[in-house]
């Protein structure tokens, strides 16, 4: 779909899409990680993006599905299968026979069981290298991505890895473009049969709107009833905290620079 | 001995009369007769017991006398006595030869047992110790050094206190930054050997949650992720159930607990009442060396101003003290910290809305929180609870923020914020120098 201006093989990206499910609403529409990796997809340098999904076939996903073709692409490939059913070997066999460079997937499925296993078991089954967390690809050359791993804080991670490996997305990836509404009407939903696997583990398993986890009161193991009053009126300080009443700004910047370093804050 | 009471008038005289010079220890010897250290009650010449009420209670740091009636506090305090070392009542535990194994593998965030980590464990004994005939051990698998309270006998002790019966260390670059191949092949070998009855492991972003998902793959097992809660179920194959999150956090599942599980936070209470021995152990075998697909090429510098301030490391925050806002900003280029603010600067213009730090702005939870010239507001305080370490520069020595901080200045502002980039400048200077 990028217009191909390098002279380079093109890479082969699949990306495997769901669909989502609004937090607040709760109707279908494109899982938000999903999204994030196809725009990724399609902001690295040289790549032919193919999208691919496994799932049911109504009315209600189909809107959802619709709303990737609407991020510019043509067609996508949807193997038919029954629901609650095991979707991997379905996936894995595809992979197998149409071998992607890369294969993109959101960290986990907003539906459903939403382990965000599949992508470690098909990394397993298929024998390719995993890196989760993804926020960016920076480039490819001779078989070996570079990419930026998001780490908690906000911190990032360069990695490099061979190819073909299997992609997670994080939330720190670039946002997904909007989806057009016309494009989406226009593109083609290529239907692939494929025997279906049950899962019966799924099926055996309660499930139950979230309840509310309980918060976690502050237990107070006093043996006197000073001790408990103490505690209850305690209130949030560090205590023992170094003060430096008398000194000059140098030994201050100094005393802060040594806890600075200590806590290994200062970078560079 | 005779049962006949003796009776010394004077002394009883002298006992009633408080302004006797004699008086003290006169009551004092009294008491002995007692057989009690403190003199408030003794056994009368009849048989009754007299009390002396001034002899109640022991005098309170402030030099007033502080009685504690519920018991624990027996009236003989040594008057400006040192306070006591707390007494570690907690029960030893040791379980010689373990019934079956609980292997945890914690995130160890910085080196140390995170919170999230010690609720596995605390999770991890629940499982180990439910049945008191035949107690499982807890097997900790940790990655990497450990920081906590300095080398040796500490370290064994603060695995102990979390509830750790044994340690597997393994301490190697290999398993270094992002090293998942290397990581699950010593999880492989740990199975191999030991065979652990439970996995259990943090649903956590910092890495816990990728080593889980991959180890459940590489055993064949099916995780439970996202779990949350925990009872004793005797249909089920390892004898619990587990409420599991599933869904983007809308479904709750109920299912027999599997052999891997990845919990979340808060998912029981922190050990607290026993010490176990945290005896180490080592692999059997050597580990094959392996061809890594990834390469770590290491962390990459981030613009601290693009990092959200919520989930900054290094917080430089602004408040009324401070006059010289360039200086400021200056500062916090130079030492790599996300910049803050209190309400006041906010308000009179210094900074962005989205800047703010506190109950109506952003909570932080910053490893360290660098206030320059705040007070400390209540407001403020509360959205700095998260912090690990706070660092005051204020001009006040009586405000909230220096008793709330770990490390307080007592000063100006700038001056004390140009001698910090002046020293990290020259430490720069040297290093390039060096290099």
């Amino acid at each position: 779909m990028q217009p191909e201006k390098s002279m380079a093989p093109a890479l082969a990206v699949t990306v495997l899409v769901s669909v989502g499910r609004h937090p607040l609403t709760g109707r279908r529409r494109r899982a938000d990680r999903d999204a994030r990796g196809v725009e990724l997809a399609c902001s690295a340098p040289g790549a032919k993006v193919s999208l691919l999904h496994a799932g049911v076939l109504d009315e209600a996903s189909e809107a959802a599905l619709r709303d990737y073709l609407g991020m510019g692409f043509e067609a996508l490939t949807l193997i038919e299968q029954a629901p609650g059913a095991d979707v991997l070997p379905a996936l894995a066999e595809r992979l197998e026979a149409a071998a992607p460079q890369l294969v993109i997937a959101g960290e986990r499925a907003e539906q459903g069981e939403g382990s965000g296993l599949l992508p470690y078991l098909l990394a397993e089954r298929l024998g390719w290298p995993l890196v989760n967390g993804l926020a960016a690809v920076e480039g490819v050359e001779d078989g070996i991505a570079t990419l930026l791993q998001a780490l908690p804080r906000g911190q990032r991670r360069r990695l490099r890895v061979r190819l073909p490996a299997i992609l997670t997305v994080d939330a720190a990836a670039p946002a997904a473009r909007q989806s057009a509404f016309g494009p989406a009407r226009r593109g083609r939903l290529e239907v692939a049969e494929a025997p279906v696997v049950e899962d019966p583990a799924l099926a055996e398993w309660q499930m139950v709107p979230a309840r509310k986890r309980p918060k976690r009161l502050k237990i107070v193991k006093a043996a006197s009833a000073r001790e408990r009053f103490k505690a209850a009126a305690a209130k949030a300080e560090g205590g023992g905290g170094q003060v430096l009443a008398d000194a000059t700004p140098e030994q201050g910047a100094e005393a802060i620079l040594k806890l600075l370093r200590e806590e290994g804050v200062l970078t560079r | 001995m005779t049962e006949i009471r003796r009776r010394d008038p004077r002394r009883e005289w002298v006992a009633r009369n408080r302004l006797h010079p004699e008086h003290a220890s006169v009551l004092a010897a009294l008491g002995d007769i007692g057989g009690r250290g403190a003199a408030s009650e003794w056994l009368g010449p009849q048989g009754v017991v007299r009390r002396n009420p001034h002899a109640v209670g022991f005098i309170g740091p402030n030099g007033v006398r502080r009685i504690d009636r519920s018991g624990a506090q027996q009236g003989g305090e040594a008057p400006g006595g040192t306070r006591q070392a707390v007494k570690d009542d907690r029960r030893r535990v040791e379980i010689p030869e373990p019934a079956f194994l609980v292997a945890v593998v914690p995130d160890m965030a910085g080196g140390r047992l995170s919170g999230h980590d010690k609720d596995l464990l605390g999770l991890a004994r629940r499982l180990a110790d439910a049945d008191p005939e035949r107690p499982g051990a807890v097997l900790a698998v940790i990655f990497g050094q450990h920081k906590g309270e300095g080398g040796g006998e500490m370290k064994e002790q603060a695995f102990g206190e979390a509830g750790i019966d044994r340690v597997l260390h393994l301490e190697d670059d290999a398993y270094a930054g992002f090293a998942p191949e290397a990581r699950l092949a010593a999880l492989s070998a740990v199975e191999r050997e030991w065979a652990p009855r439970h996995w259990l492991l943090p649903d956590s972003p910092l890495g816990g949650a990728d080593l889980g998902r991959r180890l459940a793959a590489r055993l064949g097992e099916r995780p439970a992720t996202g779990v949350w809660q925990l009872e004793a179920d005797a249909g089920s194959p390892l004898g619990w159930r587990c409420t599991a999150r599933g869904a983007a956090e809308s479904l709750d599942i109920l299912r027999p607990l599997p052999r891997v599980a990845l919990a979340l936070a808060e998912c029981a209470e922190p050990v607290d009442e026993t010490r176990h021995a945290a005896e180490p152990l080592a692999l059997g075998s050597e580990l094959p060396a392996l061809l890594s697909r990834v390469e770590d090429l290491g962390q990459v510098a981030v613009d601290p101003a693009g990092v959200a301030l919520a989930e900054a490391e290094f917080i430089l925050s602004g408040g009324n003290g401070v006059k010289d806002w360039d200086g400021f900003h200056h500062a916090a280029r130079m030492l790599g910290a996300t910049e803050g603010a209190s309400r006041v600067a906010v308000d009179d213009g210094h900074m962005a809305r989205d800047r703010q730090v506190g109950a109506t702005g952003t909570w932080v939870t910053a490893r360290v929180y660098l206030a320059v010239g705040i007070s400390g507001a209540i407001q403020h305080l509360q959205g700095i609870q998260g912090c690990d370490k706070v660092v005051a520069i204020n001009m006040d020595s009586g405000c909230d923020m220096i008793k709330r901080a770990d490390l307080a200045v007592i000063g100006d502002s700038a001056p004390v914020l140009e001698a910090l980039v002046a020293l990290v400048e020259q430490a720069r200077e040297e290093k390039r120098d060096a290099a």
